[in-house]
């Protein structure tokens, strides 16, 4: 219940974020905290020090941009999830924001903040790998872009190098795409979540892009099932196709008392075929 | 005793104080000089102590103290009692020291206690006092645990069977062997963790001056606490004073006396400061007790018709590591007396091993044993019905006990009060639409879809109880409640009771019932419980007794107040006291109406007693115990109707109609509330709870992260609905209603779920029906 | 080290010299005598330490008071005016939306943000609205009635 102790900083601006995580020795960025805080509450971690970079005004904001969204790393799931402008240009982020947690976390919990805690059981990275987002890291020396593709390494782990800060998030925008998540009744994170998306052309799948987490360390792209149903009528048939290729893309899937991974690989299966059936009727 | 008052669903006294925030919960309490302590908890299952190290821990930065088990024994504090030993059932009492000193036994068990300034820094010495166990091998399953070659967790406690007890009624062999049909079953009623929403607190002030110590703590009857407290703490009864302030919630996990309140009592002793003691919720997992853990092998038998002719099982109930305060009852008295449910079942047996495994203690939980015979019951009805192809409604009602005033003994002995149990089911089935449920079922089963209705009949026992009965059933207590009326000069009143309410309502529903009695408004009454050095003695809240055994005592203490009103007005009217009646709050002059006293005119006089009778002793106030004659049985018919998505294993409950029977009725919105709440812990279990330990004896559902607690959108609104059936037990014909929620709704959503899956060949599957579980039990049908 | 923090508690200007790991709800319990908001569990499931902080419900266990520095926070204290009940208390009185009474002070506040985001809740956005909200003893049923009640109200 009560963290071991640390120190506390609360920069100004980026640049003075940057300069405490270079200087600070166990540094660690805190957003939110609705990872961290109870991660540290349970003695599971014990950071030396904290940057606490939530309330730096640049980091936050919603804009609308050529081909997209920018948001900031600092914005809200509550903000996101109400956003009008999320609602027109990519309406499965607001609801999938939307549905994070419960009120009270989203009121806290950031985008940016999740993206970088890299949980498994978050909703965020797998929509980001679906929706093929790109991350703006901001280091002492220098910005860099990294694709969703590139961006999730393994439990926990991001391809953010020390001392580097995720800024700022690229959501294509995307008006046909669903995302469907199998809570956990205790947690309410994600025991498996499938994000779909499909561009017709002549009443044929053109693009299809499925993504799972949840089952596994990091989320993957189920490409042989978007293989499978690219170039195809989204019939039935073809659909339950396509879905049964899912467990290709899950090799070793987590599991916990309450899901094997056995079950995982199989909700997975399910969930896809029911999120490209949905998807498939929006973009008609 | 007609009144508009008593069968109205008035509004709380209670809740003012809570909506605002201003009630006062144990944790709230700050004393001056209060210091905070902690406890040093073993991390293993079963290890011995080779040593431990507390120097660290004492030089850290606020800490004044830090205790072993060695130090508390020293100190002259005992081991926990164990207050229920049921006679014929060769039950074992090993000791349950408060802080271990040898040997831990479970994942959880405390060895040492840290007291300092803060708890932040309480809680940084906890992790510095080190010490060395030898781990020792761990058992955790009821079966397994008596098997050969099991570890022993407790000396002269052979293969961990704490105790046997059995039930008989009637003649089982012979019904089993002549019967046409046997249904057999194994059934597994899970752990469940009770997470009462407030974690448990102690705080301790102790008075080396007077010898005197007040305890401010987290229970369900803080008079049983003093008294245990005196059997174990070396401190008399009369010197202890135990104060239930605001409780949140307890649901049968606040009724044990605690080790932690022992603690705090030494602590504070040793160091001359009130402690505080609070946990956390992780640690009210581990230590704070658990309910049901039964394995159970039952079986019904009956003729070809349906008739039941008999019911037997063998149950291994898991006691956790220790005997808590009233472990050894739930698994046998108030469970296998209840196997014969609301049907005629002439012959019943059943053996119940009570045994000791590497685990948290279990004692009452919501229920308390009567849960764990109902489902028996149910389900076997159920599976009954299914292999005779009977409609499950027709099998109820043909073994159904008739309706009945008089009382109803059934074969285990039990004499039920009053019942009438094919009206409620009657009403039930009426309010779901039954026909139109199956029409909708087969239906949807033509489109693939996998709809269950499923139900539950019940009656069950609590109003606990004839203290004679405890006696004999070896309840280290009495079971009858007291309440003190009293009237001040102004006509305002206290009533004190030995109840302990901690969300029932009391406040409201006992200040309903004086002002029903005695014409006073019910804003004019105050009702106080929870301190032992206010109220009189009594037994608590648990067991659904507040109502039906308090209110017994306080209709006691009420009449006595009547009584004497009348000789008052008597003597102001210059009348009889023969010639007083009363009705709707006026004494007066039989055939005189209009010649009356109020109470409050009478409670005045009666204070000041200036014109008074000669005689008789002066002032308003009037106490009464009562010890009812038998327990109560309210009863009811519950059906639960849920989606089976056979893709997920997903389980939707999509309507659950509740009848219940609870006799007299005080206040609707009460009684609809607790049975709301009753219906969320029972479906609880039915669908998401369950508390896991791994083989090695680790508390795999260690956090709310991994332990469902039901949350407000599982549930679809609930379809209530009462009958009245009046007990002839107590004064006022009420039963209780605090549990039969949970009781009902296991059964009736696992027999929904079972009946949804029919189709695709399922039977059993363990409880909580997770969507794996499901899923699995689904795809092993499909493969066979 | 510890920080001083300024916080605006229940329209009164607090300071405190804290660590920074003390806990918003032990600041306001501990600290400030706030005994209302309650501590439920240890893992942020439980939601008995909502609070409001610039206006929104946060579960305050799950928040250091040092970032809460500089905020406008308010309590289950803070919510009646002149002695007068908020009409969310009043209705959860009304309805019977509470039993223990522990969950309630988060509940009410969780409901507040609620109907400030969504004034005409339908019963599952009630539900789901309370998702971060644990109660063990009222089965949920009262306290939705409770925040349809409410909004009723409010709106009125």
């Amino acid at each position: 219940m009560i963290p071991a102790p640390f120190e506390y900083y609360r920069p100004k601006n980026t640049a003075e974020a940057l300069k405490l995580l270079q200087k600070v020795k166990g540094a660690r960025l805190l957003a939110g905290g609705h990872s961290l805080l109870p991660a540290m509450k349970l003695r599971l971690s014990s950071p030396g020090a904290l940057v606490d970079i939530a309330r730096i005004k640049e980091l936050s904001g919603i804009k609308s941009v050529k081909g997209g969204l920018q948001i900031g790393a600092m914005t809200t799931h509550a903000a996101i999830g109400a956003s009008d402008v999320v609602r027109k240009i990519c309406p499965v982020l607001a609801e999938t924001a939307g549905n994070i947690g419960d009120l009270q976390v989203r009121n806290r919990g950031t985008i940016g903040g999740s993206i970088a805690h890299a949980d498994p059981a978050a909703d965020y990275p797998t929509l980001m790998l679906l929706l093929g987002a790109r991350f703006t890291v901001t280091g002492p020396k220098k910005k860099r872009e990294i694709k969703a593709d590139d961006f999730f390494v393994d439990l926990f782990t991001t391809a953010l190098k020390r001392g580097e800060i995720l800024t700022s998030i690229y959501v294509p925008a995307e008006s046909a795409a669903v995302y469907l998540k199998h809570r956990h009744p205790a947690s309410s994170f994600a025991v498996v979540g499938v994000a779909a998306a499909i561009a017709m052309k002549n009443g044929k799948c053109d693009r299809v892009a499925v993504a799972i987490g949840g089952a596994t360390a990091v989320p993957v792209r189920a490409g042989a099932v978007e293989q499978a149903l690219s170039g195809k009528e989204p019939t039935s048939a073809n659909l339950d196709r396509a879905a049964a290729a899912v467990a290709q893309a899950i090799k070793s899937p987590l599991s916990d008392s309450y899901a094997s991974g056995e079950f995982r690989t199989h909700l997975a299966t399910v969930m896809a075929r029911r999120a490209l059936t949905q998807v498939a009727a929006k973009a008609r | 005793m007609a009144s508009r008052i008593f069968g109205s669903g008035i509004k709380r006294r209670e809740d003012p104080r809570l909506v605002t925030g201003q009630a006062r919960y144990t944790d709230d309490f700050v004393l001056p000089n209060m210091v905070h302590m902690a406890v040093v908890r073993s991390p293993y299952a079963h290890a011995k102590i080779k040593s431990i190290d507390t120097k660290k821990a004492a030089s850290m930065p606020g800490v004044l103290a830090v205790f072993t088990g060695r130090q508390m024994k020293d100190a002259g504090f005992g081991p926990i009692p164990c207050a229920w030993v049921v006679p014929g059932s060769d039950t074992k009492t090993p000791p349950y020291p408060a802080i271990a000193t040898e040997i831990v036994r479970y994942v959880g068990n405390a060895v040492a206690i840290v007291v300092a300034q803060d708890r932040y820094q309480v809680r940084d010495a906890v992790d510095a006092v080190d010490v060395d166990y030898e781990p020792l091998p761990v058992t955790v399953d009821a079966f397994r645990a008596t098997q050969k070659g099991a570890p022993q967790l407790h000396a002269d406690v052979p293969n961990n069977i704490c105790f046997h007890w059995h039930v008989t009624g009637g003649d089982v062999e012979s019904a089993f062997k002549t019967a046409d049909v046997v249904v057999k079953e194994r059934i597994v009623n899970q752990r469940l963790i009770p997470n009462a929403m407030e974690p448990r607190a102690s705080l301790a002030q102790y008075s080396s001056a007077s010898g005197e110590v007040t305890l401010w703590t987290t229970t369900q009857n803080p008079h049983i606490v003093r008294f245990l407290l005196s059997l174990d703490c070396g401190i008399p009864e009369h010197k202890i004073r135990v104060i239930a302030p605001e409780v949140g919630g307890g649901f049968g996990s606040k009724i044990p006396h605690y080790p932690e309140e022992s603690m705090v009592i030494f602590a504070s002793k040793a160091l001359n400061r009130p402690v505080k003691w609070t946990e956390s919720r992780s640690e009210n997992y581990r230590a704070t007790i658990h309910g049901r853990d039964h394995i159970q092998e039952v079986e019904i038998a009956a003729k070809k018709d349906g008739t039941i002719v008999g019911l037997r099982g063998k149950v291994w109930a898991n006691l956790g590591a220790y005997l808590s305060t009233a472990s050894t009852g739930i698994p046998t008295i108030l469970h296998g007396l209840m196997l014969s449910g609301v049907y005629k079942i002439p012959n019943i047996h059943e053996d119940v091993y009570g045994v000791f495994t590497n685990t948290t203690p279990v004692d009452a939980y919501r229920g308390a044993g009567r849960p764990e015979a109902t489902f028996i019951v149910e389900r076997l009805v159920d599976l009954l019905a299914r292999k005779l192809k009977m409609d499950p409604v027709e099998l109820r009602r043909k073994n159904m006990i008739p309706p009945f005033k008089d009382g109803y003994t059934v074969a285990t002995g039990l004499a039920y009060d009053t019942g009438n149990y094919e009206a409620a089911l009657d009403k039930a089935l009426k309010i779901a639409d039954y026909k139109a449920l199956r029409k909708q079922q087969s239906d949807m089963r033509a489109k693939g879809q996998y709809l269950g209705i499923g139900m539950c009949t019940y009656a069950e026992i609590c109003g606990l109880g004839p203290s004679q009965v405890a006696g004999a059933v070896g309840f280290g207590g009495g079971l009858w409640e007291s309440a003190i009326v009293r009237f001040y000069p102004s006509g305002k009143v206290n009533v004190f009771v030995g109840v302990s309410p901690h969300g029932q309502g009391e406040e409201t529903t006992f200040a309903q019932i004086v002002a029903s009695e005695l014409g006073v408004s019910v804003d004019d009454v105050e009702v106080l419980h929870g301190d032992t050095d206010q109220t009189p003695m009594g037994w608590g809240t648990y067991g659904s007794r507040t109502t039906a055994v308090g209110s017994g005592a306080l209709m006691g203490a009420i009449q006595k107040i009547k009584d004497k009103a009348k000789v008052v007005t008597a003597h102001l009217l210059e009348a009889s006291p023969d010639d007083i009646d009363y009705a709707d709050g006026k004494f007066f002059v039989k055939g005189s109406p209009d010649k009356f006293k109020t109470i409050q005119d009478v409670a005045l006089m009666a204070n000041v007693a200036w014109n008074y009778p000669k005689g008789l002793e002066p002032g308003l106030e009037a106490s009464a115990f009562f010890d009812p004659p038998n327990f109560v049985y309210p009863f009811g018919a519950h059906i639960a109707v849920v989606q089976v998505d056979a893709e997920t294993g997903e389980v939707t409950l999509k309507r659950y109609i509740a009848v219940d029977d609870c006799g007299r009725v005080i206040n609707p919105m009460i009684v609809e509330g607790q049975v709301h709440g009753g219906i969320a812990q029972g479906v609880g279990q039915a669908l998401w709870e369950g508390a896991v330990y791994d083989d090695d004896g680790q508390l795999l559902t260690g956090s709310m992260m991994d332990y469902a607690v039901p949350k407000a959108a599982y549930f679809p609104k609930f379809e209530l609905a009462m009958t009245e059936t009046p007990t002839s037990v107590n004064p006022l014909g009420v039963k209780g209603i605090g549990e039969t929620g949970t009781i009902a709704s296991t059964p009736a959503v696992y027999n929904a779920v079972a009946d949804a899956l029919a189709p695709l060949g399922v039977e059993r599957i363990n409880m909580p029906l997770t969507p794996e579980r499901v899923w699995r039990a689904i795809r092993e049908q499909r493969k066979a | 080290m510890k920080h001083t923090v300024s916080l605006t508690v229940n329209g009164a200007k607090q300071t405190g010299e804290v660590e920074p790991r003390l806990l918003l709800v032990h600041f306001l319990r501990e600290n400030l005598g706030l005994t209302g908001t309650n501590v439920g569990c240890d893992t942020s499931q439980c939601g008995a330490c909502t609070v409001m902080i610039d206006g929104q419900a946060v579960k305050s266990c799950t928040v250091l008071t040092v970032q809460a520095d500089g905020s406008k926070v308010t309590t289950i204290e803070g919510l009646a005016s002149d002695g007068k009940l908020h009409p969310i208390q009043q209705a959860f009185w009304e309805k019977h939306g509470l039993q223990c009474g522990f969950c309630t002070p988060g509940m009410i506040m969780t409901a507040f943000d609620l109907l400030q985001k969504n004034p005409r809740p339908s019963e599952a956005d009630v539900r789901h609205g309370i998702d971060g909200n644990l109660c063990r003893c009222t089965g949920y049923q009262n306290i939705v009635a409770a925040v349809q009640e409410a909004a009723a109200r409010m709106k009125a």
